[in-house]
């Protein structure tokens, strides 16, 4: 590592000093070793790896004027990297809470989780459903007794996608509780 | 657009920089705003009225000195948090040092009085508003302080947040100090340091707020 981390350190110290040349070598190597960082770190979303290797080579180019020539290269590199991974990880967690405050997935847990519910005849679930209100039983008669998608019933019932969504996952939620202690 | 590409884009203009551009930007700041902190303390709090004859006393010059080489190690935390993956160990060193003095000469004083007077030697007259002062007159520079390190680019921002706001405590303590007829070492060594604990405090809780940068 100590040689790759020279050779990049003169290079960036060239390009500080106006050498255009220099500093194309060292974002053409920068950019190498940020790809393998950001592979290595964000494996559960390899779409995200380029955008932001360009991020974090714009925000090598914006703060160049903070590294400080004595500083070890590759901490200051990764610290500008790990600022922007965590700027993106934050930046997606806010847009999926917006769009889905929940994962599909959860309301098949759900589902899944009052299974002996649904072994049992579909007039019972019907029984139980009636004492749910209309923006919980509507979504959950639709979408898990009657198979339409969400969007399709977003149209039928007049409700957004995702309060449909969100009617699924509560209203499940309240038929399990039934289910475990019924009153 | 491809990385090739952005790379050429990034590296066809002017490339040079200047190394010691974020220590420039920190004092250039602090520098243009101490003018407003010291009409500030002139107008709202008033210079001491005995001033040229407190100019002859070495305990002026100490409370002068005091806040002033808090200011310097402040600056040292400021500009080496101002850069990613930087740290300030030799920073922090420094505050303890020179709070570790200033406690240890104010603990002598105390020693060597009639304890009768011990708690007037660290109370004063003047405790609270001191601290009061002191965070006040802090505020320019300490908002000066955080608007420039947002151009630079703190990875730890709660530890940036606190030295931007000891950088500004300690400037506007020594600001104090040419209001303040307090002249006790244990005054010093328990309202300045409360004072400019202040800002540093309120700086370790917004730094992870407002110091974003890009």
């Amino acid at each position: 590592m100590k040689p790759i981390e020279d050779a990049l350190h003169a290079l960036l110290l060239a390009a500080l000093a106006g050498d255009n040349a220099a500093y194309s070598a060292f974002l053409t190597q920068a950019s190498g070793r940020l790809r393998a960082y950001f592979r290595r770190r964000m494996s559960a979303w390899p779409d995200d790896v380029e955008d932001l290797v360009q991020e974090t080579l714009i925000a090598l180019h914006n703060q160049r004027h903070t590294y400080r020539p004595t500083q070890p290269l590759t901490a200051w590199m990764h610290a500008i990297a790990r600022y922007k991974m965590i700027d993106s990880l934050r930046a997606r967690s806010a847009r999926e809470s917006v769009v889905a405050p929940f994962d599909v997935d959860d309301v098949d847990e759900t589902l899944s989780a009052i299974e002996p519910l649904a072994g049992q005849a579909r007039r019972d679930v019907g029984r139980l459903l009636d004492g749910l209100p209309d923006r919980f039983r509507l979504p959950i008669q639709h979408v898990k007794l009657e198979g339409m998608s969400i969007a399709e019933t977003a149209v039928h019932t007049g409700m957004s996608e995702s309060a449909v969504k969100i009617g699924i996952h509560r209203g499940l939620k309240v038929l399990a509780e039934r289910v475990r202690k019924p009153s | 657009m491809k990385t090739e590409a952005l790379i050429d884009l990034l590296a066809r203009g002017p490339v040079a920089a200047e190394p010691r551009l974020p220590e420039r930007r920190v004092a250039t700041a602090a520098l243009l705003t101490l003018p407003v902190v010291v009409i500030a303390m002139l107008v709202i709090l008033g210079l001491r009225a005995d001033l040229v004859a407190a100019a002859g006393l070495p305990m002026f010059w100490l409370k002068l000195a005091f806040p002033l080489s808090l200011a310097a190690v402040a600056y040292q935390a400021v500009t080496r948090l101002a850069r990613p993956a930087d740290t300030a160990a030799g920073a922090w060193a420094g505050v303890a040092l020179v709070v570790g003095t200033i406690w240890v000469l104010a603990l002598g004083s105390l020693l060597a009085a009639a304890p009768a007077e011990r708690a007037t030697l660290i109370l004063g007259e003047t405790a609270w508003s001191c601290v009061l002062g002191v965070a006040g007159l802090s505020l320019p520079l300490f908002a000066a302080t955080l608007w420039t390190l947002r151009s630079l680019a703190p990875t730890r921002p709660r530890l940036a947040g606190a030295a931007a706001g000891l950088f500004s405590g300690a400037l506007a303590a020594t600001v104090y100090a040419l209001h303040c007829d307090e002249m006790t070492m244990g005054f010093l060594a328990v309202w300045y340091v409360l004072g400019m604990l202040v800002p540093t405090a309120v700086g370790a809780l917004v730094g992870p707020r407002v110091l974003r940068w890009t």
